[in-house]
């Protein structure tokens, strides 16, 4: 069903857990389609690059999966660059996923976009 | 490949007995002919059938003439529930003039969606509602029925959580109902059970359960795939829902699958063989084993009314996928309610019926055990499983307690 960089990235997970002072969070997913994806980001304010992210999913491998990926894509990159993310993208870096489960891709794509979103209004106030 | 690995998903699929695959052989390839034909080769397939047909009434104990070999469970319940509205159509009934089915919210897809296809043919479906364990609530089955209600489809046991229906108790509602004029034309309603998950285990006797039509499946009894049959008691006016020969009792086209039909009578003589209180031990175990070692687990279904074979959790912090992923990888097959591990965005019916939240659904595991089931399999997964558990829940954190103030989106937002 998955492949074999999909089950690596969901069995053995670099980046999930909590930064209790991230600069941005971003909460995707619902109960009832149950994959829950909780993104944390730290950013630098002078360079505006994502220095940590760090992510909690309760949801399928894939949802799982998806989350570390989006995290080690983004960790590095501006929020400008980060935002243009795709969930193509990323289902392009994890070689592929079932058709059923691009939608976590896209899961984990909002999630970013979200936390993004919810930093600039941060700033802005 | 399979050497190793260990499986616990008995409610999907069984193996063939050995036993079972020896008596189809010569089926294949030696004794080939159409049952319908006059010649000895026809003939000599004919006599295997006409032998699987006796096998299989004396299970049920019934007549041959009212067993109807068809492809499978899922045909033969299209074929009870569409073949009873079709004698209406074909008769005209006058004196049902807006027909009714009930059924549970808890049946197989097969029923269910056979019942909403009729739903847009214009039938009513009512919902016989259950209780937390899943037992339907008997009591309320009398005052759905009217003088409209033609049908009654309730299953013996359940393939999820395998709570065990009480069949006799309806059969005998509607038999109280049959003596009022005022809710019955003395015909209808009929009773038909889906038994798919109860060949195995219950007893199965038709006159016992007092049903007019009851549906198996014989790969769920170490049978082949893509056979069963549909038992439809003498008098009960049904019409054939597929067209063609007039195999079966005109009841089911097509030439007959002579292989299969040995198979599936070999697998129901080996059934009466086996020790149930076996698999029942080891259920119990098990069961006992991961609520003793795993906090925050729900049991879903009854306790009492339940199929030996079949356990199914809740783990709080943990979804049902990930789990049955992780367990595959360590070499057990099991299976899960949640929508991720189908084609379907919705969780399991089922686990909802029963008043599970969103949440505790997708967080479903299902464990069913069978004849191979050991000891030391129960050992093993039972060894395997906190850890997973564990870390799922590590990786999810606070994530199973968050708060939804935002209503969910119809296309839930995924």
């Amino acid at each position: 069903m998955y492949n074999d960089k999909v089950i690596e990235h969901f069995k053995n997970p670099k980046n999930f857990g909590k930064i209790p002072d991230a600069d941005a969070v971003g909460e995707v997913g619902n109960h009832r389609c149950g994959d829950l994806m909780a993104l944390y980001l730290k950013i630098d304010k002078e360079s505006q690059v994502i220095s940590e992210v760090k992510f909690e999913t309760l949801g399928c491998a894939a949802a799982i999966a998806t989350s570390d990926m989006i995290a080690e894509m983004t960790k590095g990159k501006t929020i400008a660059e980060a935002e243009k993310i795709k969930f193509q993208d990323l289902v392009k870096e994890l070689g592929e996923l079932p058709s059923i489960k691009v939608h976590c891709a896209d899961l984990a794509v909002h999630g970013i976009r979200k936390a993004i979103d919810n930093y600039k209004k941060k700033q802005t106030k | 490949m399979t050497k190793d690995k260990i499986y616990f998903d008995y409610a999907a699929t069984t193996p063939v007995d050995h036993e079972v695959f020896e008596a189809m052989k010569p089926y294949f390839t030696d004794i080939f002919g159409n049952a319908s034909s006059i010649h000895q080769f026809g003939q000599e397939a004919r006599s295997a059938v006409d032998n699987a047909r006796k096998i299989s009434a004396d299970f049920f104990d019934c007549k041959g003439s009212e067993i109807i070999f068809t492809g499978g469970a899922t045909e033969a319940n299209n074929l009870a529930l569409k073949g009873i509205l079709q004698t209406l159509k074909i008769s005209g009934q006058k004196q049902i003039a807006n027909p009714e089915i009930i059924i549970s919210p808890i049946e197989h897809h097969s029923i269910l969606d056979t019942a909403r296809a009729l739903q847009k043919e214009g039938i009513v479906v009512k919902y016989v509602p259950v209780d937390n364990f899943g037992r339907i609530k008997a009591g309320e089955l009398a005052t759905l029925i009217n003088l409209n209600t033609v049908l009654v489809s309730v299953m013996y046991a359940n393939n999820e959580i395998g709570t065990i229906e009480p069949i006799r108790e309806i059969s005998n509602i509607i038999a109280e109902v049959k003596k009022d004029a005022k809710k019955s034309n003395g015909i209808y309603p009929l009773f038909h059970t889906d038994a798919v998950q109860a060949v195995e285990y219950l007893d199965c006797n038709v006159e016992t359960l007092g049903v007019d039509m009851l549906t198996m499946s014989a790969h769920k009894i170490y049978g082949p795939k893509g056979v069963g049959l549909l038992y439809v008691k003498r008098g009960t006016p049904i019409a054939r829902i597929m067209d063609g020969g007039a195999q079966e009792s005109g009841m089911r086209a097509g030439t007959t699958n002579i292989a299969s039909v040995v198979g599936l009578a070999k697998a129901l003589e080996l059934i009466r063989k086996q020790d149930r209180s076996k698999v029942m031990g080891l259920r119990d175990k098990l069961v006992e084993s991961v609520m003793k070692q795993i906090t925050g687990v729900k049991y879903n279904g009854s306790k009492k009314f339940r199929l030996p074979n079949n356990a199914n959790f809740s783990f709080e912090g943990a979804e049902g996928e990930g789990i049955v992923v992780s367990l595959d990888m360590d070499g057990f097959g099991a299976s899960t309610g949640s929508a991720c591990a189908a084609e379907g965005l919705e969780p399991s019916h089922v686990l909802k019926a029963i008043g599970l939240s969103d949440l505790d659904a997708h967080a479903s595991l299902r464990l069913t055990l069978g004849r191979g089931t050991t000891d030391e399999h129960i050992s093993k997964i039972v060894t395997a499983l906190p850890p997973i558990i564990d870390r799922l829940r590590s990786i999810s954190g606070g994530q199973a307690k968050r708060e939804f103030k935002d209503k969910v989106p119809d296309d839930f937002g995924c």
